[in-house]
């Protein structure tokens, strides 16, 4: 479950489990948590939870609701999100999504998938139609849900002809997928993986030669200065030195 | 009707880089022109139970169903393919059997199914799914998305409570709304569509989408197009380059020539008659 830590100037005051649908924040003492400062409107936010996402949203207070140093108006809480009511804080703790960050034990029984019962939908949907409108996108403090872009710690890679009318021709490697040759003659696809550079077949009687040999229906992987024979068109592939 | 020859089918699953087993199940059968992609869900290998029971279940059904059936019916109520009655039968079918299953072995409780199953027959393309497995179409170089998920983050979509740029950020990806197998009744969405003769089709689960963005799905397809099993192991790979947080499966099918039924006498003279 989600939890709010609370502090003062970064002193710790408690914490918070968000274990309602709405939780209200404010001055007065009805609300679920209760700053009693005169910077804190009597009625000052509140937070919705659906499912493991939690949405803030300002309720009109007098100075404003801060998130990571910014005003916002709705919010959609991200792990370790900080909320600012002028000398108090309250930082945005969601485990699972901190597990899912780090790879660890609880994140792959989170990562599956589960069935939502319609009954449940049901007791969250008057309360998610109450005053959530489409937003602009939010700061994202942790883009732990992102799809997290492969570390390509790759030397760019190049193709050089070697003969023919375009020799001397240079093609920098630099998309996730280059295709080389003919349609409907000779093709292949060089690809940019985590790994390095790999040459695939893809139609053609023959199959593309890497330094004189057949490359055959698999993935084969380059190295610098492999010579590649195409439709007759030969060239090489290098690294570059970075 | 025997597509063998109008249709080009490559199916390839794979476990990814972080589970120990493969929950999903993929079949095809090119003669009946089916493809079925089910990815399961429950405790400890329960959920590779429900996906093969579903899979299995609508292939017998199907091919005993056909056995003796006319392709071109019109069902006079709904308007649709007759075979489209077939597809919802052979869905309940499966339904029942997970959920009855599921009831009697303790080990299998609460397990269920998503679900996306697609026929070509008649120059039509039958497309019936349930929960967050997908079918994509390519056409002309274009990527469409033809199913719509029956998950949690869809409806929030839908009813304008999130954007698709907080979608991407939502920590509830893996939440789905219906699946095969967790009640007594299943409801099946199901559609046709017409087809074109060098559409390529692409079901998968949401281990391929959770990972590769449309754009890139995109661009494998339209750049490996004369090689579908070099497009299914591209997918693949992307997806396990970017985490491999979940099972993958990718079924493609190009269609290679038109595969629509002569009319009858009837039909031959009403057509007169215009």
């Amino acid at each position: 479950m989600a939890k709010l830590i609370f502090s003062l100037d970064g002193a710790f005051l408690g914490e918070y489990p968000i274990d309602k649908e709405r939780m209200t924040i404010g001055r007065r003492s009805t609300n679920d948590i209760h700053i009693d400062n005169l910077a804190v409107s009597g009625e000052h936010a509140s937070i919705l939870t659906i499912g493991n996402d939690s949405f803030l949203e300002d309720l009109g207070s007098t100075n404003g609701t801060i998130v990571n140093g910014k005003p916002i108006k709705k919010h959609v809480m991200q792990h370790a999100d900080v909320i600012e009511f002028g000398k108090f804080q309250l930082k945005y703790i969601n485990e699972l999504a901190a597990n899912m960050g780090s790879g660890g034990v609880g994140a792959d029984d989170f990562e599956k998938t589960m069935i939502i019962r319609p009954a449940a939908m049901k007791a969250v949907a008057p309360a998610s139609s109450e005053g959530m409108k489409p937003q602009a996108p939010p700061h994202v403090a942790s883009p732990a849900f992102a799809t997290p872009a492969p570390v390509t710690q790759v030397a760019l890679g190049s193709i050089q002809v070697l003969n023919g009318p375009s020799t001397g021709k240079e093609l920098v490697l630099s998309k996730a997928l280059t295709t080389l040759g003919k349609p409907g003659v000779q093709v292949a696809v060089i690809t940019k993986r985590p790994q390095g550079y790999f040459i695939t077949h893809v139609e053609g009687q023959n199959h593309p030669l890497v330094n004189g040999e057949s490359v055959g229906a698999q993935a084969y992987s380059l190295q610098d200065h492999d010579v590649i024979e195409l439709a007759g068109v030969k060239m090489e592939f290098y690294l570059s030195k970075t | 009707m025997n597509l063998t020859n109008a249709l080009e089918i490559v199916r390839l699953t794979d476990v990814g880089q972080k589970r120990d087993h493969n929950e999903d199940a993929v079949a095809s059968d090119a003669e009946m022109g089916l493809l079925v992609l089910a990815d399961g869900m429950g405790g400890y290998k329960a959920g590779e139970v429900a996906s093969e029971i579903a899979v299995l279940t609508i292939v017998a059904e199907l091919k005993e169903a056909l056995l003796d059936f006319e392709p071109g019916q019109v069902d006079a109520v709904s308007g649709m393919q007759a075979e489209s009655l077939l597809i919802i039968d052979a869905v309940a079918k499966a339904n029942e059997s997970i959920f009855t299953v599921s009831q009697s072995q303790p080990q299998c409780a609460g397990m269920g199914t998503t679900l996306v199953v697609a026929m070509f027959t008649n120059d039509k393309v039958l497309v019936g799914h349930i929960g967050d497995s997908r079918m994509y179409r390519l056409r002309e170089d274009e990527l469409t998305q033809i199913t719509e998920d029956h998950s949690l983050l869809q409806e929030q979509l839908k009813s304008g409570l999130i954007t698709p740029e907080q979608a991407k950020v939502s920590n509830n990806k893996n939440l789905v709304t219906r699946a095969v197998g967790i009640d007594e009744t299943v409801d099946l969405e199901l559609h046709e569509y017409e087809v074109q003769v060098g559409d390529i089709y692409l079901l998968c689960s949401d281990g391929l989408t959770d990972l590769v963005d449309d754009d890139e799905i995109s661009i494998i397809l339209a750049k490996l197009n004369a090689n579908l099993e070099a497009a299914a192991n591209q997918l693949i790979k992307m997806a396990n380059d970017n985490g491999g947080k979940d099972n993958i499966s990718v079924i493609l099918a190009r269609v290679t020539s038109p595969f629509g039924v002569e009319h009858g006498w009837y039909d031959k003279f009403l057509h007169w008659l215009r």
